[in-house]
């Protein structure tokens, strides 16, 4: 019997080398996990048939004396990233027909590696939320406790990892949609560099904040799977001509050469919960207790500003989806009528919402005052943060302001955007971030704290996320 | 903002919505957008706004690439003789 609780990719390639055990035993101690769980969790919207033949492809290469980092293991994919002749819906009633036509970049990647896919995984429609109840096929529940939400948008990836469905997974990060439900479920997640890695097959919400990441069990392993997605790609121009620093060039003498900046005021502000507020307090006072230096800065409420990007390239991207050449359609009388009814039956609330709501953001007479005013203060705020990082070379925040909430609790869309205001700042500038599991509230709810360094310093990230694991697990 | 509003917006953005649909729309339109607006305070440091487009060019070499034509046809709503069939515009 495989152990999966404790199984990484890392020990799990070892052991594949070693022939301890099969990729197909592998895969199929995954898809018994998956059987006993899914009905309750809903993490995957479809379980691949193919599974075992994919591990059986694996073992195929193993035993030919191949070895790649991710050869014959199990990875779960979010819902939005395309798989060459499969279902791939972005959880949506208007994509629930649709197959995909081709590979995602990441996908190609992960297919010459030798990944086994166990299937496609819940999110909130097109990537709008932050909890998995926007998916037209049903919320996606924690594992810690199934009558709260999984986060989201890639809730169904965190909890696939968290409840050992899967070994790792993909998810898309558009303003903490890894971080969030990594942190909801105990897990980490990681947001690389905008344009580090290839978009091209990943579903377009957001295209200037829109990045793949990892969800994994450790940093060691979403380093080795972002070792395997990122670089430069000719189907995505947005993809950076250089690599981002994966390995630490010159190794500091001890690690208060770094210096961790921390926005208190945001932080304590009011609407932050008080036990996410004592956790990260003592997060702070354990990294202290490794050597590094600990900086008061300074950071803005970047909500509304993200708040109004999104709308905007939500509604242009989502004017794609008409039912003319594939996905649902709905016959009218007219084309125009065409339109009307396959969008309005098609499309769930929260994405006809904000479609209206960047509709209006982009209308002449509110252009300038509001995604005008968005840009220029993008602008403002990315030569804010190049400032700040002279300063210092971390930025350190809670992932989250509160823990999992009940589902059904949050009616008002509001209240939901106020979740990502640790997160979204990421996205705004396209710099790294990393979500780590920091320890539990009452009712044993996970939380997570969050790491931020500038453009393409991933190797920060890897480096100070592995010392703080360390801590975490053998307690300070 | 209202009902007015929502519907042109729905017809702009070729959504149809439901009576009450439109009612709960302008509500929460209203909140959000009072909230974003607050964008207006946001301190501006000599920035201009920043619009990333710009054209990355490849080399015109022709390139076998797979189109998966079958995959990409058997998904058209209508088609006729392998060609997407849509409504008469005019």
């Amino acid at each position: 019997m495989i152990d999966l609780t404790t199984l990484t990719i890392a020990t799990a390639r070892k052991k594949l080398d070693n022939k301890e055990f099969s990729a197909f035993a592998l895969a199929q101690t995954y898809l018994r996990e998956i059987k006993k769980k899914n009905g309750e969790l809903n993490a995957y919207l479809e379980v691949y048939d193919d599974v075992l033949e994919q591990a059986e492809v694996a073992d195929d290469r193993i035993a030919k004396g191949e070895s790649h980092s991710l050869l014959g293991i199990p990875i779960a994919i979010k819902d939005n990233i395309l798989i060459k002749g499969r279902h791939a819906t972005s959880a949506s009633k208007i994509l629930e027909n649709y197959i995909a036509s081709y590979d995602a970049t990441v996908i190609e990647k992960l297919k010459k590696e030798g990944a086994v896919f166990l299937g496609r995984t819940n999110i909130d429609e097109f990537a709008l939320g932050g909890s998995t109840e926007n998916s037209a096929f049903g919320v996606t529940k924690n594992p810690y406790d199934t009558s709260r939400v999984s986060g989201g948008t890639s809730g169904g990836s965190a909890v696939a990892v968290s409840a050992n469905m899967a070994l790792a997974a993909l998810g898309s990060d558009t303003g903490g949609s890894i971080r969030q439900p990594s942190a909801f479920c105990g897990v980490v997640g990681f947001k690389p560099t905008y344009g580090s890695v290839s978009r091209s097959g990943l579903m377009a919400a957001t295209s200037s904040f829109d990045v793949i990441g990892p969800i994994t069990k450790t940093v060691e392993d979403a380093e080795i799977i972002f070792g395997v997605i990122h670089g430069n790609d000719v189907l995505d121009s947005t993809t950076l001509p250089f690599s981002p620093r994966t390995v630490l060039k010159k190794s500091p003498k001890g690690s208060s050469f770094f210096r961790i900046g921390v926005p208190w005021s945001l932080v304590n502000q009011d609407g932050i919960d008080s036990e996410v507020k004592e956790n990260f307090k003592k997060s702070v006072k354990n990294l202290e207790g490794l050597g590094y230096k600990i900086k008061d800065i300074s950071l803005p409420n970047c909500l509304p500003l993200y708040y109004i990007i999104n709308f905007a390239e939500v509604s242009t991207n989502l004017a794609r989806y008409d039912g003319v050449k594939y996905g649902l359609h709905v016959d009218g009388k007219n084309l125009l009528e065409d339109y009307l009814l396959t969008r309005g039956v098609g499309f769930g609330r929260e994405a006809r919402r904000r479609i209206l709501l960047g509709t209006y953001v982009l209308s002449a007479g509110y252009y300038d005052a509001y995604y005008g005013k968005a840009q220029t203060t993008r602008a403002s705020l990315k030569k804010e943060f190049t400032k700040v990082f002279s300063l210092v070379d971390l930025i350190l925040t809670p992932t989250t302001p509160h823990p999992a909430w009940k589902i059904g609790e949050k009616n008002d869309p509001l209240s939901v955007y106020l979740e990502d205001v640790f997160t979204v700042t990421a996205n705004i500038v396209g710099i790294p971030a990393l979500s780590l599991p920091s320890g539990e509230a009452s009712g044993k709810l996970p939380l997570g704290i969050q790491f931020m360094t500038s453009h393409g310093r991933e190797d920060l990230l890897f480096k100070i996320g592995k010392e703080f694991e360390a801590i975490s697990k053998d307690g300070p | 903002m209202d009902i007015k509003d929502v519907e042109d917006l729905a017809r702009l953005a070729r959504i149809e919505l439901g009576e009450d649909e439109k009612k709960d729309i302008l509500s929460d339109m209203k909140g959000i957008l009072e909230y974003v607006r607050t964008i207006e305070s946001m301190e501006v440091k000599d920035a201009q706004p920043e619009y990333s487009a710009y054209n990355v060019w490849r080399e015109d070499k022709n390139e076998l690439r797979e189109f998966s034509k079958e995959l990409v046809t058997k998904q058209f709503p209508d088609e006729k003789d392998e060609f997407l069939k849509v409504k008469k515009i005019l």
